[in-house]
């Protein structure tokens, strides 16, 4: 187990350039989550059009792993409907708390690179934060007023 | 007995020169293991210290040649043990100055010390409307426990606000604590900012109103000479496992009236003095605070620590942390995008130092300097009040202990510094791995 297992080069890029990182104007659902642990926080916030994420965007702040992974998930969530979003994020537990296995990934390479990270039991919990808050605002999001009034 | 390459017999520390750091370091077992290939450097000490093999030896003298329950038993085995566990409550005395082993109570840890104040004295004598003054950067176990009694009881809980130099204000503190205030209780040393509180002055103004002085002396008992006389308060807790002794041992230091006066924490066994079917009479100081079989084995070893330590002498412990904080503040005050927290000199602070370095999260910075075989703590260090106070949601902390040299304080700013770099060199002019 090498140092370079968890910090791979686009695990750096991404914590380096963050996508998607910054605020929407009037979002749909927002939430806070935290890792008191460590200190670490993420904003997420998405605008919805019918059950697609049609724009999403985190703040917060927390170390290279959470930040990195919350910009590879709006990556890769973002125009998806909210199925495909859930099934992404089963998929990336699965990766982090479960079998280890990257399957439920859909082929994403860039999620494939935060599979070290398992080796590093304190610091799967950074990983699993901005996909803990996503699964949050997609159960928030279903059972919305706002939802029912758009579909 | 153990040999004590590090300790030699003379008390009086300041006629002896610098401690023999190269001695003291033979007799850590631990300070020869390698992590990720590279020799420890342990500067964790704040959370916890490393054992001697005198303590080590001592646990296993324990229980190879004594173990047996103590206080209740008329054979040799108990008698010994007994006198073991009563003589180390007579070393944890002296080493704080009590005026006798009666007032020394063991605990868990000085969390429980903290909550068995607040479950006994503060239950029977803060009342609605009452005040209890903490500060912005106690620990949260002195912090919760007051919560609970503030929610329970009514009272108030208030804050002294830490300054710009991470100190506090006396002056602040003369304006919050009133004639309601029946309760101050603060950390003699910072866990995190290092800050050296002034306990004695605060102590002077609790009193002024009537009010008790609780000292949390976790991260002062293991680091410096500290007489509660001196200090003048009227609570003093503190955990073994800091000052090389075992884990699950901590202490409450209290005035003989004071602890007299009230009730008993736990109820069971070794506590009482008559038990009938609705009705108990207590048995007196110290034991009257120590229901069931205590922690016999760690206590006896804790004795060992005290001794190890007494051998030193603290103020020759509280002069190599001085230097080598010095040390640190100085070089590590050299790397780029670093902010060190808390008091400039390394005379106004304990041995901790927590800094943040720009782009490196903390976290990482742990793990990274952690295959330089460095130890750090990173987070928040259960301090969350302080942290949003001073808005550093997180941070890595370096702390000293009596086995560190100003090497290893080389290796860790180094590992700093190339934790930096792995952050700020822009990911495209990195080789492809």
């Amino acid at each position: 187990m090498s140092l370079d297992d968890l910090y791979k080069e686009v695990i750096l890029d991404h914590y380096q350039h963050p996508r998607n990182r910054g605020q929407l104007e009037e979002p749909d659902v927002a939430t806070r989550g935290h890792n008191p642990l460590c200190g670490d926080e993420v904003l997420l916030a998405v605008k919805m059009d019918g059950d697609v994420i049609q724009d999403i965007a985190f703040g917060g702040r927390g170390c290279s792993i959470s930040q990195a992974s919350a910009s590879m998930m709006t990556e890769s969530v973002k125009g998806h409907p909210t199925t495909d979003a859930s099934a992404l994020a089963g998929g990336f537990k699965e990766l982090m708390a479960g079998s280890g296995s990257t399957e439920g990934l859909a082929g994403n390479e860039d999620l494939e690179a935060l599979q070290g990270v398992k080796k590093f039991p304190v610091r799967v919990k950074c990983a699993l934060l901005p996909w803990t808050a996503l699964l949050e605002i997609i159960d928030t999001w279903e059972h919305a007023p706002a939802r029912a009034a758009q579909n | 007995m153990a040999q004590h390459n590090g300790v030699n017999s003379h008390s009086d520390g300041a006629a002896r020169g610098p401690l023999d750091v190269a001695a003291i370091r033979q007799d850590f077992p631990i300070l020869t293991r390698r992590v990720h290939d590279k020799p420890l450097v342990y500067l964790d000490n704040a959370a916890t210290s490393q054992k001697p093999r005198q303590v080590i030896q001592a646990l296993v003298d324990y229980y190879e040649q004594t173990n047996a329950n103590i206080h209740r038993g008329l054979h040799t085995l108990a008698e010994e043990a007994t006198d073991a566990y009563e003589r180390a409550r007579g070393k944890v005395a002296a080493f704080v100055k009590a005026s006798g082993p009666d007032e020394i109570l063991f605990t868990r840890n000085t969390t429980e010390a903290l909550n068995l104040v607040a479950y006994t004295w503060a239950s029977d004598n803060i009342h609605e409307g009452d005040e209890i003054v903490i500060s912005t950067m106690e620990h949260h176990s002195n912090i919760v426990p007051w919560q609970w009694v503030a929610e329970r009881k009514g009272a108030v809980l208030k804050y002294a606000e830490v300054d710009e130099r991470g100190k506090l204000d006396v002056a602040d503190i003369e304006r919050l604590v009133t004639d309601r205030t029946k309760l101050v209780s603060m950390m003699h040393v910072s866990s995190v900012l290092g800050t050296i509180n002034p306990i004695r002055e605060i102590a002077q103004i609790a009193h002024a109103h009537g009010a008790l002085m609780l000292a949390d002396g976790a991260q002062s008992v293991p680091h410096l000479p500290v007489d509660v006389n001196e200090l003048d308060c009227d609570f003093l807790a503190f955990s073994s496992h800091k000052m090389m002794g075992p884990t699950g041992v901590g202490v409450l230091w209290g005035r003989r009236a004071i602890l007299d006066g009230m009730r008993p924490f736990l109820g069971g066994g070794e506590m009482i003095e008559y038990v009938e079917r609705q009705t108990t009479t207590y048995n007196s100081l110290p034991w009257k605070y120590e229901a069931g079989t205590p922690n016999i084995a760690d206590v006896i070893a804790f004795g060992a620590a005290i001794d190890y330590l007494t051998g030193l002498g603290m103020d020759r412990v509280r002069a190599h942390e001085i230097e080598l904080t010095a040390y640190a503040l100085e070089k590590l005050g050299k790397v780029p995008g670093i902010t060190i927290y808390g008091p400039k000199t390394a005379e106004e602070r304990g041995g901790v130092v927590a800094f943040t370095v720009e782009d490196v999260h903390p976290h990482d910075l742990g793990q990274i300097v952690d295959y330089d075989g460095v130890a750090i703590r990173a987070g928040q260090h259960c301090c969350q009040v302080l942290s949003q106070s001073i808005g550093v949601p997180a941070t890595a902390r370096a702390s000293f202990y009596v086995y560190n040299t100003p090497e290893e304080v080389d290796v860790l700013v180094a590992a700093v510094e190339g934790a930096r770099a792995m952050f700020t060199t822009e990911v495209s002019s990195i080789v492809a791995r």
